[in-house]
């Protein structure tokens, strides 16, 4: 691990931390804009962020240790994970430090700890929120490994940054099976990241809240770290979609400048990205709690339909 | 001393120990000093066999049993590997046990200690057993052992039925162990495991061998569909007893089926594997649909058992398909991530049935639906709990999450096997698997949840309290099992690839690039894991994101009543309950319970909600066979007269025919 090595790992990551309340602003503008409303400015996240760091943290008196550290362990998995994840750059020294499996269980530990968190005051809504997030959780994981596993037959491995090399740099095909991946992808994705149909992130009626209903009992900088982890793991999602399925214009290697290069290609795609969601987001109605194994269970299917396209057709 | 020297020593001393306690049986005192006495064996066995797992198999006779046959021992990596896990847990139980029993609750601690021994020696004698004879007495002590263990509180008719249940699903397994060692030995007569591996068996003789070793080990281990004495033994045991067989005892079988089917057989068929990853799979799923929807604590750690099993045999199956497949380098990593996940299994979950031994003692209640916001009264087994809820649900960086990739890594590579079907169910297979393990962690969300989580349930929890120094020390030691087994998964490897080399002939550690650091059993760029670096990420940014958020902004607290929305009158009872929690579930899969639900009516004054999930295999499978049973022994009812007439009547006709037969 030289220094060079470390400082573009660093500057991901920092790019990572940066950029994910951007893409969330710059997601409801689009949303805004789609549903003929004012939209607001780009910049709301950071300014809540801000705002809630600065206010008086209340804590509810039952409250356990675990309810206090969670925000810091959920934020922490999720920066582990922008290190490894190659939005920038594919030869960084944490990149191997977990495969696409690991990232999956990555996201499951701050998905526990949240839903842990959530129990721990002993709220109904608390609980009826980690219920449904775990439920949604247990739904989506086959049908993400799925995806995993036909994106890493083409490759014959499941480590993110061999996956983007030879899908970007050594070969030009194009496969079949991973159009199928890709929109079983896209739909665990918006299940994962609480998004419509499966979750609104925008909504305040309590009853058919999810993640939200999980932060219910959290406030200022414990609210701003889970805002901005939430944040971060929509932000993450996204490149892993993008490493899997789009992976054109990653820098190869770990040249700071090369990474500098690649910023505005992913930015370029994420904001391509951010208004598809956008779009999703307003064309289609939340479902309701128990139609959520019907929508992942599409997903799993097209997932498998992938692989046997790969598997039958050899491409 | 030669190592299986020394383990048989220990054997001895177990016994010798045990023979103490029956000798002060109702003395507490003594019984709290000789369960550390036999920790302390524990660690030597443990110790033993760690350093004797690279060793060239060694072997013994010993002059015991009947004149013709004596023990013939064995220690070699296989055995060496399990006895390294039966040590180190069983040390950590029987620390947390010397502070656990209690004199005047049922049977008295001197025979618990007496049994509890006998029970350890047994499980390490199964482990060293080289003839079939040992091992069929070793089987048999361990199993009436644990019989009568899960028997000590037999004044309660509940525990009496699943005691019974338990001993003749015991004895049904048994009895196809036997006959798969008088098929192994392939009629020259010769029982020791050295005949058995220079038997040839032809036609189909091996698949014989190979479906009552998985029927009989099956048995045992909580395959389906002979779960069914896992979910009712274990609620009744004690909690170190449940620990020990639900940590080590279940082992005992898997390494049975190991030694069959790797050691005993020759060739393994394809569709073995096929057979075994099916059934594996099933039971998984199944064992962890139904924790999802219990209520009891230990009943859920009983079918969170039946699901773990259900892994190790799906790897086990996964193993077997490449070794047909000549992949043994595939073989290998799917064989290194079944004794893995043993190893762990074994760890958490007996950290996990010995922490609801604590919560029991504390609050004399078994029922999720009562317990509550323990973590405030018991925090150390709260805390400790938590390392184990984490560990068996399957997240970095613990020691769950790296046998599970290491399965999952193994399925990925199934696209290489020849058969063209197997290869296209096989990734289903492997979706499968991660239904289970997401499922765990479901599961084990309820389970911390619900008992260590939210508010108290039922006042009386305000007095629960941390339990002694010694379950603690149990406890701590079990947590740090699974945290340095997850983070330092090569070492752990490099340890079971001595098994590999036995039984497969190839090294998984030799072949990839693992580092310390970093795991990677085939090649960096195809798959690697790091946990040391995910965990040091993780502090690392806990602590700077901590230490900048109370630098730049500020740290203020201040305590308020839990808000809920502005919903004012809040109860302890407005939580989910374990029931409420399991619902979706109960939902989803349907199908798969039988269920007797009795909602209350809206003008009800006083409503009850009262929910049953229970099996259907119960109706379907044991109640027809229990008819039938009922039904011939009725049958042979018919000839008992009473009347001496007709019993020499009966002596007569037998002779006559045996007469007829023999000449």
């Amino acid at each position: 691990m030289t220094f060079a090595g470390l400082f573009s790992q660093l500057l991901q990551a920092a790019i990572a931390l940066a950029l994910a309340p951007l893409l969330v602003g710059w997601v409801n503008q689009c949303r805004a804009w789609l549903q003929n409303k004012r939209a607001p400015s780009i910049l709301v996240p950071y300014r809540t962020i801000h705002k809630l760091f600065a206010k008086n943290a209340v804590v509810a008196d039952n409250a356990s240790p675990i309810f206090r550290v969670t925000p810091y362990v959920v934020f922490g998995a999720m920066c582990c994970a922008a290190a490894i994840v190659p939005s920038l750059a594919t030869e960084l020294p944490f990149a191997s430090a977990a495969d696409a499996i690991a990232l999956v269980g990555l996201f499951a530990l701050a998905r526990v700890f949240a839903a842990l968190a959530a129990m721990d005051i002993g709220t109904s809504f608390g609980s009826l929120g980690a219920r449904r997030e775990m439920f949604i959780g247990f739904l989506a994981e086959p049908a993400l490994l799925m995806v995993l596993f036909t994106a890493s037959l083409i490759s014959g491995s499941t480590s993110l940054p061999t996956i983007v090399d030879t899908l970007a740099h050594r070969e030009l095909a194009i496969y079949p099976s991973l159009a199928f991946a890709g929109v079983a992808f896209t739909m665990v994705s918006l299940a994962e990241n609480a998004r419509i149909p499966i979750d609104n992130p925008a909504t305040h009626l309590e009853l058919t809240m999810i993640h939200e209903a999980m932060l219910l009992e959290y406030s200022a900088r414990h609210l701003a770290l889970l805002e901005w982890a939430a944040a971060l793991k929509l932000f993450n999602y996204s490149c892993i979609g993008l490493a899997l399925f789009l992976p054109f214009g990653i820098a190869e290697g770990a040249d700071w400048l090369a990474m500098l290069g690649a910023a505005p290609v992913l930015i370029v795609k994420l904001a391509i990205g951010g208004a598809l969601l956008a779009l999703i987001e307003t064309l289609s109605a939340k479902l309701r709690i128990f139609r959520a194994p019907e929508f992942l269970g599409t997903a799993f299917l097209l997932a498998v339909l992938g692989m046997l396209v790969n598997l039958l057709l050899g491409s | 001393m030669a190592p299986l020297t020394a383990i048989a020593v220990a054997i001895a001393a177990w016994l010798v120990i045990g023979a103490l306690g029956l000798a002060r049986a109702r003395s507490l005192r003594a019984v709290r000093v000789l369960f550390p006495l036999g920790a302390a064996v524990a660690v030597v066995v443990a110790g033993v066999a760690l350093a004797a797992l690279g060793d060239a198999p060694d072997m013994a006779v010993l002059p015991l049993g009947l004149p013709d046959l004596p023990f013939h021992l064995r220690l070699d990596a296989l055995s060496a590997f399990f006895l390294v896990l039966l040590g180190s847990v069983a040390a950590a139980i029987s620390l947390f046990s010397s502070g656990y029993f209690r004199a005047g609750e049922g049977t008295p601690p001197g025979l618990i200690c007496f049994q509890y021994h006998a029970f350890i020696a047994a499980m390490a004698l199964v482990l060293i057993a080289d003839d079939a004879y040992v091992f069929m007495v070793a089987w048999e002590t361990m199993a009436l052992a644990s019989f009568f263990l899960v028997m000590t509180d037999h004044r309660i008719p509940e525990i009496r039925r699943a005691g019974l249940l338990y001993l003749v699903i015991a004895h049904v397994g048994a009895i196809a162990i036997l006959l798969c060692f008088g098929v192994l030995q392939g009629g020259r007569g010769d029982y020791t495991f050295d005949g058995m591996r220079a038997a040839v068996l032809t036609g189909a003789w091996p698949s014989v061998a190979f479906f009552l070793a998985l029927f009989g080990f099956g048995a045992k281990a909580g395959l389906l569909p002979l779960h069914i004495w896992l979910p009712e033994a274990h609620p009744a045991a004690p909690s170190p007893v449940s620990a020990l067989m639900s940590g080590v005892m279940l082992k005992t079988a898997i390494y049975g089926l190991l030694r069959v089917m790797f050691d005993l057989l020759h060739a393994q068929l394809w569709w073995w594997g096929a057979i075994a990853l099916a059934l594996g799979l099933t039971t998984a799923l199944f064992g962890v649909i139904f924790a999802a929807v219990q209520s009891d604590m230990k009943r859920l750690l009983a079918y969170s058992s039946i699901e773990n099993i259900g892994i190790i045999v799906a790897g086990i199956g996964l193993s077997v398909l490449f070794k047909a497949n000549d992949k043994a380098l595939l073989a290998g990593i799917a064989l290194t991530a079944v004794l893995y996940h043993s190893l762990n299994h074994a760890v958490f979950k007996s950290l996990l049935f010995l922490a609801t031994g604590s919560v029991l003692h504390a609050t004399r209640e078994r029922n999720l639906g009562k317990l509550g916001g323990l973590i405030h009264r018991m925090p150390w087994v709260a805390w400790l709990a938590l390392v184990g809820t984490l560990a068996i649900a399957g997240l970095p960086p613990l020691n769950g999450f790296v046998s599970e990739w290491l399965l999952l890594q193994a399925f990925l590579f199934t696209p290489s096997l020849p058969q063209s079907f197997v290869n296209m169910l096989v990734p289903l297979a492997a979706a499968a698997l991660v239904l289970a393990v997401a499922l765990a962690a479901y599961v084990m969300v309820k389970f911390y949840g619900v008992i260590f989580l939210g508010r108290p349930r039922e006042p009386n929890l305000a007095y629960a309290h941390d339990p002694g120094p010694r379950e603690r020390g149990a406890l701590t030691a079990l947590a740090a099992g699974c945290v340095l087994l997850g983070v330092f998964p090569t070492a752990v490897i490099g340890a079971i690839d001595h098994v590999n080399g036995l039984l497969l002939d190839t090294s998984v550690g030799a072949a990839g690039q693992s580092t310390w650091l970093l795991l990677a059993p085939m090649a960096i760029g195809r798959a690697s894991y790091s946990p040391l670096i995910v965990l040091a990420v993780i502090v690392a940014v806990v602590l700077i994101t901590m230490e900048v958020v109370h630098r730049v902004w500020h740290g203020r607290v201040r305590r308020a009543p839990a808000w809920d929305c502005g919903f004012p009158l809040q109860t302890a009872r407005m939580q989910d309950t374990a029931e409420g929690f399991g619902q979706p579930i109960r939902q989803v899969f349907e199908p798969f319970f039988r269920m007797e639900r009795h909602l209350p009516s809206p003008f009800d004054d006083s409503p009850r909600y009262r929910v049953r999930a229970t099996d259907h295999l119960w109706d379907w499978l044991y109640l027809p066979i229990v008819r039938a049973a009922d039904a011939v022994g009725r049958l042979a009812g018919l000839i008992q007269r009473g009347r001496i007439a007709f019993y020499l009547m009966y002596s007569f006709a037998t002779l006559l025919a045996l007469l007829f037969f023999v000449r």
